[in-house]
Order: C-alpha cells, then structure tokens, then sequence
C-alpha cells in the first residue's frame, strides 16, 4: 500500500518515543533482547518485575490497537518448520553474543552515533540480506 | 515507578512495532530482499524511531534519570569478535524468517503457532548464549 511508509514513520516515532521514557525515566537501554535474555540466563533478574512490565507493554498494546483495524492482519510468517525452529535459535544466540538486536543497537545505538550500534547494524543487515537472497533467489527454500 | 515506566515504554514500543507493521514479516523480508520487490517501510520506522532517542540522548549529560541512579556510561568504541559473530548469527535468522526480538514478542498473541514456536527457539538460543559465546572467545582467543 501507498501508506505503508506513513504507518512506518508513525510507528517509528512511537518505537523511539517508548526508548526515550526507557532512558530518561529508567536510565535503561531499551533493547528487547537484552530486556528478555536478561530473564533467560538469570542476568537481569534482580530488576525482573521492570522487565516483566515492559514485556506485558509490548504485548498487551497490539491487543488494544487491534479492533482498531479493520483489515485483516497477516504476519506472513513462513509455515516452515525448520525455518522457524532455526531462525530462531539464530535470532536467540545472535543478538545475545552480539549483545543487541535492532532496537538496543539499531534505534538506541545508531541515535547516539556509537560505533559499536553502527557496526552492528551494518552486519546483521548484509548477513540478513545474504541469507535471504541465498535462500530465496539461489535455493527457492524460503 | 520504575515499573510503571516500564510499562509504560513497553506499550510504546509494542503499539509502534504493531502500527509500523514490522511484525509482518513480508515487510521486513521486502526490505532486505534487495533483489525482490523491494519493501522500504523498515527504513522509515529506523528513521522514525531514531528521532526521538536521538533527542532523549541529547536530554541526557548533567542530568539524572526520572527514578534517580545515572545514565548508561557513554558507547564503548571497541569491536570485538562477539560484536560481529553475534550479529551475523542474529542477521541470518531474521533473514529467513523476517523475525527479530521486538516484533516476535509483540505479536506472540497473533502469530499463531508458528509464533509461538520462534519464541520458544529464540529462548533456547537466548539460553545457549552464554556457552557459546564462551567457545566464541576460546576460538577467538587461540586464532
């Protein structure tokens, strides 16, 4: 669609608007795997009930926005197994070795120019748009 | 307070990644899918979402946070071998699914089985991490 760039931008601005009261409220990064793997591996559980709150934020809010849209909301996920299954076990062990995903590197690190964010953006996006194009245009998998 | 701030910013990020559309993982697939029909909404809610916590950022030196303590120290500069293997790792499964953190908490309630799946995957992974991130050193540290 046209506004799909609109919605985007808007969306944005409220991903953003949600890192900054993170940051200036709490003091915190908002990272969304660091938030989660925190609870995982045990790291993060002395600040366990903030993280928990964050984590319900995230899922309740598409469930109040949700009659509010009238069309039918398709996530296009693969039905795929192994795609899934290993997927996310990549996304999973990536973005904590790596220390970040797309919000707590992309969005909180790109906004204050570090290098590390930048750095990591760059790879996760190249190897993400390799992998796709070998999988997709090469082997037709995905 | 620090909960209800949390909250707070997790309806935030949850609400957007939702209005964006980035939980539809033909969008973000489109947009690394150069040699496709390329899709460039991701680009505008990076942007988006830059804009704001580029300001949050600037609000930061000589200030305290709301709830007290301080500010994360400024970003360390160094690139390490966990910084570029754990993002390629992480960029190769959101890839192949269109799924990254973010997107596949916030629609959990409406990505049916499959989503549920993925999370259960990424938490194992999540899980793995801090082992194989400890051999990642070990090869790292040998090579």
């Amino acid at each position: 669609m046209e506004t799909d760039w609109i919605w985007g931008l808007v969306g944005g601005l409220l991903i953003g608007t949600g890192g900054a009261v993170y940051l200036l409220g709490n003091g915190r990064i908002m990272g969304a795997s660091g938030i989660v793997g925190g609870l995982i591996d045990g790291s993060g559980w002395s600040t366990l009930w903030e993280r928990v709150a964050f984590l319900a934020g995230v899922v309740i809010m598409p469930l109040i926005l949700w009659p509010l849209y009238s069309v039918e909301i398709d996530t296009h996920l693969t039905d795929q197994w192994w795609v899934i299954i290993v997927a996310g076990l990549l996304v999973g062990v990536g973005t904590r070795i790596a220390n970040g995903c797309t919000s707590g590197h992309g969005v909180c690190g790109i906004s204050r120019f570090s290098m590390r964010g930048i750095i990591a953006t760059v790879f996760y996006i190249l190897a993400g748009g390799l992998m796709l194009a070998l999988f997709r245009h090469v082997l037709g998998l995905v | 307070m620090r909960i209800i701030i949390s909250l707070i910013a997790g309806a935030l990020f949850g609400g957007g990644l939702f209005i964006s559309g980035m939980s539809d993982t033909a969008k973000v697939q489109g947009w690394l899918d150069v040699f496709g029909n390329w899709d460039p909404t991701l680009a505008f809610v990076m942007g988006g979402a830059i804009i704001p916590m580029f300001i949050a950022w600037r609000l930061t030196p000589g200030r305290q946070p709301l709830v007290g303590g301080t500010f994360p120290t400024p970003p360390k500069n160094e690139i390490d071998h966990r910084l570029v293997v754990g993002s390629v790792l992480f960029g190769m499964g959101w890839g192949l699914a269109g799924l990254c953190p973010g997107p596949a908490i916030a629609s959990i309630t409406y990505n049916g089985l499959g989503g549920v799946v993925f999370m259960i995957a990424m938490l194992a992974g999540m899980g793995a991490a801090p082992a194989v991130g400890r051999s990642l050193d070990r090869v790292a540290a040998s090579a």
